[in-house]
């Protein structure tokens, strides 16, 4: 957001750097189930963004004083690897890390049904493998599929993605350039059901018609990560019955 | 902060107050608590504003002393916004390093004044390449009674617009000069609870609330930062209210601080 280019990131003809319309997210890859020890797990693209999700629980909570007598505690651990960025990250949690784990359990909240399993933790895991903007979402998107495949409760699942500005434009899905070299970046997560939103974070410059037409944009493409989410776990299920229906022969 | 814990009966009694569209304190559902600020109260700072909204109180310390730049923006001055929830403030503030809520405090301030471009960071270059000056923004939580996100951004944006750069003092110029300040950053938090939305939440408010939204503003009430938190979820039409409350008293906190 602060940094400055001369490249041009959207062309007279609406057209960005890697080729998408303004309104155009990038391709999203989804499979559910990647993991073998943990309770439920995600595997997600989008885009260059890769992410690895895992879930373990409902367990006992700990440290014990986190413990809630009325419903389970859901604790993210958002973290990004050495390797997943140009200059190597330094291992470990960093302030931006204690944010995101932050706002990502609190979205989960709003959807998993947590009063079920009072004193425990479910513990959610999120490995960003390779980043390029829009991870937050990401590994948000990936969480609601990896808690999916635990079988833990849920009134839905979170689908997230971001809108944001460059070059003057409103654009959907920022990528990395867009993301360092734009004027806003706007990660939303909603409900689809419902179309609550349960995560929303902003940063930039925007008019309020800017920020509307984002928002109307992110939401309408959030119902389309939502059928993907669907679909990758559809898939997962088809998978775990025709190996059960084997084992049965 | 987590293991806030408010009696039923206060809970209730919130409840209905509000049914009615009435607060404890008798506010308006957006009114926000009397703002009172002093600065300059510590000579050691570069700038220093103590800042009161209703009960809860903050300082906001400036420290601005010569650094090296980032490789990436060799002519820029750097920012570095921290907040501290110190227990002298509150039974629930624990000692030790700053918690998940102090740092998301500090960040949301933080963002809020950089996105805004309030300082111009062009203006803090020393040599080019070699030295600039760091702008370290200090916020220690005094005495806490909610609403520590708006508290906070104003103490910092009026210890930000009161500070100097010490170019004297340090020996790379002739006077100290004001800090280089573009724009006023002012956000506006808001809970929601039940189907209400209320603008600057004192204590018992928060607690009892599901979500939390913050909008940061500039001068000419474009949107520069927002931050939703809590457990519970908003729908469109919240964040509209919300995003034209925050333009609006914006404007009205804009002119008290001046």
């Amino acid at each position: 957001m602060s940094g400055h280019t001369d490249m041009v990131l959207v062309d007279e003809n609406g057209i960005r750097i890697d080729g998408r319309r303004v309104d155009e997210k990038r391709p999203i890859k989804i499979e559910a189930g990647v993991l073998k020890n943990a309770s439920g797990s995600c595997y997600l693209e989008i885009g260059k963004n890769k992410v690895l999700c895992a879930v373990y629980g409902p367990r006992e909570c700990r440290p014990r004083h986190l413990q809630d007598p009325t419903k389970a505690v859901i604790q993210v651990k958002y973290n990004m690897e050495a390797y997943s960025v140009t200059d190597r990250k330094r291992p470990g949690t960093d302030r931006r890390s204690v944010e995101i784990s932050k706002l990502i359990a609190e979205a989960l909240e709003c959807v998993v049904q947590t009063e079920l399993y009072p004193r425990a933790s479910i513990d959610v895991y999120i490995e960003i493998l390779q980043a390029n903007a829009g991870t937050r979402c990401a590994g948000l998107t990936a969480a609601s599929v990896a808690l999916a495949d635990a079988g833990i409760p849920m009134r839905d699942i979170v689908p997230a993605i971001a809108c944001g500005k460059a070059d003057g434009n409103v654009l959907l899905d920022l990528n990395k350039e867009e993301d360092n070299y734009g004027q806003a970046d706007v990660p939303i997560a909603i409900v689809p059901s419902t179309d609550e939103i349960v995560l929303l974070q902003m940063d930039g410059n925007m008019t309020r018609e800017e920020l509307d037409h984002g928002l109307d944009m992110a939401i309408a493409a959030a119902h389309e990560v939502y059928e993907i989410q669907r679909d990758a776990l559809k898939r997962r299920y088809a998978s775990i019955s025709k190996k059960e229906g084997e084992s049965d022969e | 902060m987590s293991n806030i814990v408010i009696s039923q009966i206060k809970r209730d009694h919130l409840m209905n107050l509000l049914a009615e569209g009435r607060r404890e304190d008798g506010r308006q559902l957006d009114e926000v608590r009397k703002i009172t600020v002093e600065t300059g109260v510590i000579e050691s700072a570069e700038g220093s504003a103590k800042v009161s909204l209703g009960n809860t109180t903050v300082m906001a310390g400036i420290k601005v002393i010569p650094g090296t730049p980032y490789m990436d923006a060799p002519g820029d001055g750097v920012l570095t916004t921290g907040a501290e929830l110190i227990p002298l403030a509150h039974e629930s503030f624990e000692p030790g390093p700053p918690s998940e809520s102090a740092i998301e405090l500090a960040r949301v301030v933080d963002r809020g004044i950089r996105e805004s471009g309030m300082i111009d960071v062009k203006k803090l270059c020393i040599k080019e390449g070699e030295e600039i000056w760091m702008v370290f923004i200090d916020i220690y939580a005094l005495d806490y009674d909610g609403n520590l996100f708006d508290a906070c951004n104003l103490a910092a944006v009026c210890a930000l617009k009161t500070a100097i750069v010490p170019w004297k003092n340090y020996g790379k110029g002739e006077e100290n000069l004001p800090m280089p300040v573009t724009c006023l950053p002012i956000s506006v938090t808001e809970c929601k609870i039940g189907n209400d939305l209320i603008v600057d939440p004192n204590f018992d408010e928060e607690a009892i609330s599901a979500a939390r939204l913050t909008v940061t503003t500039d001068d000419d009430g474009n949107f520069r930062a927002m931050q939703k938190g809590g457990r519970g979820s908003i729908t469109r039409s919240d964040l509209s209210l919300c995003l034209d409350r925050a333009v609006e008293i914006g404007k009205q906190i804009r002119k008290i601080i001046g």
